[in-house]
């Protein structure tokens, strides 16, 4: 999937890190994300795996220019947006590329009804829409989420979080949007509405061509949804590859102690393993020193590895 | 005859509400032997957690309605707080949910463990911190995490440190409110064997695992209870619940779980269309029945508890159809 020029895949992520620093004088250094690199393909799902400070909704912001990559660059249909500055051009990016979060109680604003936020949406991208189009357009949206208009009258507090989830979704769906990154998209839902929320966006994916890039910390989720999955551990990528590939014959101890801990529903956990998360640093660190040298490689086709760790200056 | 650490008998607890009662916990039946861990699985708002604090007798507007719990065959529902609260901590035990968030950013671990069993009467003193130590050993920290903050400690340790503490008094009885919930999935493998280890050994006689996950629950719970909109809907032995369900709301919620080894494009999965019913205005009758695919006129009477093989109890009229024919049509 990497032999694809930036220059010509729908967005294209190369080399992307982005350090933190804090403290005035001793300046301390978090890697929140280093040397990312993955392409995203119309109608294409990737998921991107981690747990809690893996840097993975990082590596969503900065798709999302809600950070300042450090270093690294950002593709959409051939050009380079990693510096985007001017308005305009960052309303037309805007346009094309969209977020949906985790928490959908705060993605709104609970003063306004949803009518109007749906309206915001015209009057901030589209403000050339007629007033009856743009009822048109969002009845339309509403409908294709499985939602019924009566909705668009109501306050966020009156809504369930399923509710809102889907009303995200429309909200996407009136700009017609390319690219979607959604971050810990269901993790708020209960098991019965959460895939009703989930097929609804496979099904628009499908049909529209959307492509998804869906962060999450659930593997059973990212198998059922995603075509590539991506692996981040520390901020770095330690897998890329099918998501079949990947899940049948994980190369990197991180990956592999992660798919041994997934609750499965068919088969208990091996109680008889002592099992300490705190020891796989240690495992990891003994694997990058073993294969000094190797960087970030293939090991069958479309299957990639971290085997030793990149200098972080 | 295996000993019975809890009983309850037709459990109802409901929070009190200007516009009527909600009735969060109706009618429950259970029991729990020694040396079992109980999994308590539903939805938010299906009345999981109320149970949980039921049982500990709080807080005040939650008011017992009916029905009794016996622990250790003593009832509880009908004691005066004075006297419950004897019994909290060194029998009965809630680590609650997101208690992980809760410790005093400027007091020491060692200083809220000695704070709470000065508060049950035992004195902390270098016999008990020894004590306190060997535990937390079993939890894999060192125990110098005793006079850190617990700021300085990760979400895993957290967690670990409060299963410590609650259980520091050897109580017969812990109820763990979703304790792997704000959890990395490796440290929620590690906190949930770690219920199963204070159990082996002996430091808690049995236990309740509250979680709306399901995939967890299935790996440690030696029995599993299905709750829904304050109802219970299925209890039985966890292989049972998981492979052979006998009710359509655990049914379906199986179904809808996504496992390794299903892509979408292969087999789609189906959530359940709808919401669970008002609490304040729901009357007699299956509360399953306004999602339900099984439904029948039935369905309007409440349904009678049936057993359906070794402790296994399901309340749905319909119970022969489930699991017969539909799996095939997913």
């Amino acid at each position: 999937m990497m032999n694809s020029k930036p220059q010509e895949g729908l967005l294209s992520v190369r080399n992307l890190s982005k350090i933190f620093y804090s403290g005035i004088i001793n300046r301390e250094k978090t890697v929140g994300a280093k040397n990312v690199s993955f392409d995203l393909e119309p109608g294409k799902i990737i998921s991107l795996i981690g747990e809690s400070g893996s840097g993975k909704t990082t590596v969503g912001k900065l798709i999302l220019k809600l950070l300042q990559p450090t270093e690294g660059e950002i593709y959409f249909r051939g050009q380079d947006i990693t510096n985007l500055t001017s308005k305009k051009e960052k309303k037309r990016y805007y346009s094309k590329v969209q977020g949906v979060f985790q928490d959908p109680f705060s993605s709104f604003n609970s003063l306004f009804r949803v009518d109007r936020i749906f309206n915001m949406i015209f009057r901030i991208f589209m403000p050339e829409v007629g007033k009856s189009e743009q009822e048109d357009r969002i009845l339309e949206a509403i409908r294709e989420v499985n939602l019924t208009p009566d909705l668009l009258e109501k306050y966020p507090h009156q809504l369930s979080g399923g509710q809102l989830q889907r009303l995200l979704i429309a909200r996407a769906l009136l700009l017609d949007v390319d690219v979607l990154i959604a971050d810990e998209l269901i993790s708020m839902l209960d098991a019965s509405t959460r895939m009703g929320v989930l097929n609804l966006l496979l099904d628009i994916c499908q049909e529209k061509g959307m492509a998804i890039l869906f962060i999450t910390h659930d593997l059973n989720l990212g198998y059922y949804l995603s075509d590539t999955t991506l692996i981040m551990y520390e901020g770095r990528l330690v897998e890329r590859g099918g998501t079949r590939k990947i899940y049948e014959n994980p190369v990197h101890p991180y990956t592999k102690m992660l798919f041994e801990s997934v609750p499965g529903v068919e088969e208990r956990w091996d109680r008889d393993e002592d099992f300490v998360p705190e020891e796989i640093d240690k495992i990891v660190r003994e694997f990058y020193d073993n294969h000094e040298g190797q960087g970030f490689s293939e090991v069958e086709e479309a299957h990639h590895v971290l085997f030793s760790e990149q200098k972080i200056d | 005859m295996a000993e019975k650490v809890l009983e309850l008998k037709n459990l109802q607890a409901y929070y009190r509400h200007l516009k009527g009662d909600v009735k969060a916990v109706d009618g429950i039946d259970l029991t729990v032997n020694r040396g079992e861990i109980m999994g308590v699985a539903g939805e938010s708002g299906c009345g999981k957690s109320t149970l949980a604090y039921t049982l500990i007798n709080a807080p005040a507007h939650l008011k017992h309605m009916g029905g009794e719990a016996y622990l250790n065959g003593k009832e509880i529902m009908s004691m005066s707080s004075g006297e419950f609260r004897k019994l909290r901590l060194q029998n009965i035990s809630l680590i609650p949910q997101y208690a992980l968030d809760a410790f005093s950013p400027t007091k020491k671990i060692k200083t809220h463990i000695r704070d709470l069993v000065r508060q049950h009467g035992v004195s902390p003193n270098d016999e008990f911190m020894e004590k306190v130590k060997d535990r937390l050993k079993i939890v894999n920290l060192d125990p110098s995490v005793l006079s850190r903050y617990a700021m300085e400690l990760s979400g895993g340790m957290k967690q670990r440190v409060i299963m410590t503490i609650s259980s520091v008094l050897d109580p017969d009885f812990l109820i763990a409110d979703e304790i792997t919930s704000a959890l990395d999935v490796t440290s929620q493998r590690f906190v949930a064997n770690m219920l199963v280890n204070l159990r082996d050994k002996e430091i808690i006689g049995s236990a309740i695992f509250i979680t709306h996950d399901l995939a967890i629950m299935y790996q440690i719970a030696s029995r599993i209870m299905v709750m829904y909109a304050g109802h219970l809907a299925e209890v039985g032995p966890a292989e049972e619940i998981m492979h052979n369900p006998k009710h359509p709301y655990t049914e379906a919620l199986i179904s809808s779980l996504p496992r390794v080894g299903i892509q979408h494009t292969d087999t789609r999965l189906h959530g359940i269309e709808g919401t669970p019913p008002d609490l304040t205005e729901i009357g007699p009758g299956c509360r399953f029945r306004f999602r339900c695919s099984y439904r029948t006129d039935k369905c309007d009477e409440t349904p009678r508890r049936e057993q359906v093989g070794e402790r296994h109890y399901t309340a749905c009229w319909n119970y022969e159809q489930v699991g017969s024919d539909s799996n095939d049509e997913q």
